[in-house]
């Protein structure tokens, strides 16, 4: 079996984001970039599933600029056999993601297609769904277990309510929660072994794929600032506080 | 020029945050239409008709669309979206599972979890998880859009009769099939809903010590949170944790014990009408967010904090 793991480089959670003065983007330049939280659960559970002896070939792939092989090198790191990069500039929207995978899942014909549930820079959480309409193949979103069964995953899924179970035939999407798995973290001898592995490197337009927005990103800006507050002296005051002024409780 | 609302029921009643969800879409386009899937979910329809926002209910069934499998219902939804420009739902698990295979298709760029809506095109959501807001404008032909539903309030639900209009139903998907759902059965609120939320961090010292969090969580009707810390140390598991990796609350009132405010837990819960810090730290960032802030020993703090509660007449539920 062949699990295609799709990653992103997006600016590390740990990171305090500063919109741009013109308000045309967030500040990207000298800021520390990671692979997107959820995307290294999906890498380590393909991971898992090849030590485990069901999977015989990892291929990881990520759509973005050139810098963005370094997210690709480290998921050969933790274990990915061979890297793709897909480049394009700007914003990629999902649409344009989903897109390119479809293109990629046509030549390297993988069973599986794992990916996070959603990055943590847009907030889309719309290219695992997306990819699954365009190749017409079932869907497990937000999966929180995986078990592989002949021919089929069941999938226990994280929904509002609690948790979903379904079963999903392969060839088969899954996009990952974080309650996944624990990612591992690349040793350094493993690091060093991951810049030997193979990485292509491929354009989008290359592909036919237009990675043009569709959407236009009119403004960004800074959320309300909250007003600053009072300290309290005791636990009484804070009570009487929020029962009489805030009227919370 | 008509809007199409992909409703979410559980085939006997209308799941609440689609209340939200009609409220905004019916500030896009007052000619609002909903389309309801499912088995024997003809209450669900009777319901439907009676929201005033709604001037038609397009109502489908079929066995298989019972469990609300996103394989079975986006063709559906592609199919009848030919008389409309605009398809919309919640941004809950439903409609994030859902609206992209529908966006898909359609070949839409979607605009997910918008938070107000600035015209029929454009549209206010925030990203990098709430960071940041950005304004963004719709170029495609047909608009496929999820609502945050808590930044928008529940509709109307009675004085309205919309007819009811019989949809055909479409072929099954063969490859994908639901087994079961396991419904949280918890006595406490649900995070992402709750009115009240107070959530622990590395200050709670072990899981054990959660139970001066649990009592007042009981007086006061409470969500339980924790902070990434929390969970990575153990303490409670993760299903708890608030932040940007985890769940983004905007409870009335958010209460945080001994959590310092790392940049990754603000971001979960910074929109929260009133927040309290509590943090032996005085220096913690937490307190820069903080309406009401104390600077205590959390041990102290969360007993008193009960005692003071059980003095009040009432308290709100």
């Amino acid at each position: 079996m062949k699990i295609l793991v799709a990653v992103k480089r997006v600016i590390d959670y740990n990171v305090q984001i500063r919109v741009k003065e013109d308000g045309t983007g967030v500040v990207t330049d000298n800021v520390k970039m990671s692979s997107n939280p959820p995307d290294d659960n999906a890498i380590e559970e393909a991971v898992k599933i090849k030590e485990s002896g069901k999977a015989s070939e990892i291929i990881a792939i990520t759509v973005g600029e050139e810098k963005s092989q370094e997210t690709v090198r480290k998921a050969l790191a933790v274990g990915a056999d061979r890297g793709i990069l897909v480049k394009a500039e700007g914003i990629i929207e999902p649409l344009a993601v989903a897109k390119v995978l479809q293109k990629i899942v046509d030549k390297e014909k993988p069973d599986l297609v794992f990916m996070g549930k959603q990055a943590i820079d847009d907030d889309c959480n719309q290219t695992g769904q997306m990819l699954s309409a365009l190749l017409n193949w079932p869907q497990a979103t937000f999966a929180s277990k995986i078990e592989i069964k002949d021919k089929a995953l069941e999938v226990t899924r994280e929904i509002d309510e609690g948790l979903e179970t379904i079963e999903v035939n392969i060839p088969a999407i899954v996009t990952c929660d974080l309650r996944l798995n624990e990612p591992r973290y690349a040793s350094l001898p493993n690091i060093m072994k991951a810049k030997k592995k193979p990485l292509e490197i491929l354009n989008a337009s290359d592909l036919g794929v237009d990675t043009a927005p569709r959407v236009q990103q009119i403004k960004v800006e800074e959320p309300p600032k909250r007003k600053a507050g009072i300290k309290v002296a005791n636990v009484a005051e804070l009570v009487n506080k929020l029962k009489n002024e805030a009227k919370v409780i | 020029m008509s809007s199409l609302l992909i409703a979410e029921h559980n085939n006997k009643e209308i799941k609440s945050f689609t209340l939200n969800a009609i409220t905004a879409a019916s500030q896009i386009d007052n000619d609002l239409h909903v389309l309801l899937i499912g088995n024997n979910c003809g209450e669900v329809a009777k319901s439907l008709s009676e929201i005033p926002a709604i001037k038609k209910v397009l109502h489908v069934e079929a066995p298989y669309y019972e469990n609300y499998l996103a394989e079975n219902f986006a063709p559906l939804i592609v199919k009848v979206s030919e008389n409309y420009t605009h398809i919309v739902s919640s941004a809950n698990t439903f409609g994030k599972n859902l609206m992209p295979r529908v966006a898909a298709l359609l070949d839409t760029s979607q605009i997910s979890d918008i938070i107000k809506v600035i015209s029929s095109d454009t549209f206010l959501r925030p990203i990098y998880a709430g960071n940041a807001f950005a304004t963004v404008k719709s170029n495609d032909a047909k608009k496929c859009i999820t609502i945050r539903p808590t930044s928008f309030e529940p509709c109307e639900i009675t004085g309205g009769s919309a007819p009811i209009e019989k949809v055909e139903s479409m072929e099954e998907f063969s490859q994908s099939k639901f087994i079961k759902r396991e419904e949280v059965k918890s006595d406490r609120p649900e995070l992402g809903t709750a009115r009240v939320v107070i959530s622990g961090g590395r200050g709670m010292q072990n899981g054990e010590n959660f139970k001066l969090i649990n009592a007042v969580a009981d007086k006061l009707n409470a969500a339980i949170g924790a902070s990434r810390a929390a969970v990575d140390a153990g303490y409670i598991s993760n299903e708890h944790q608030v932040g940007q990796t985890g769940k983004v609350v905007v409870p009335d009132l958010y209460i945080a014990v001994g959590i310092s405010g790392a940049i990754q837990h603000l971001a979960g819960m910074k929109e929260s009408k009133i927040i309290v810090a509590i943090n032996k730290d005085g220096e913690a960032p937490i307190f820069s967010v903080a309406d009401y802030g104390l600077e205590a020993d959390l041990f102290e703090a969360l007993p008193q904090l009960l005692e003071e509660l059980n003095k009040l007449n009432t308290i709100q539920k």
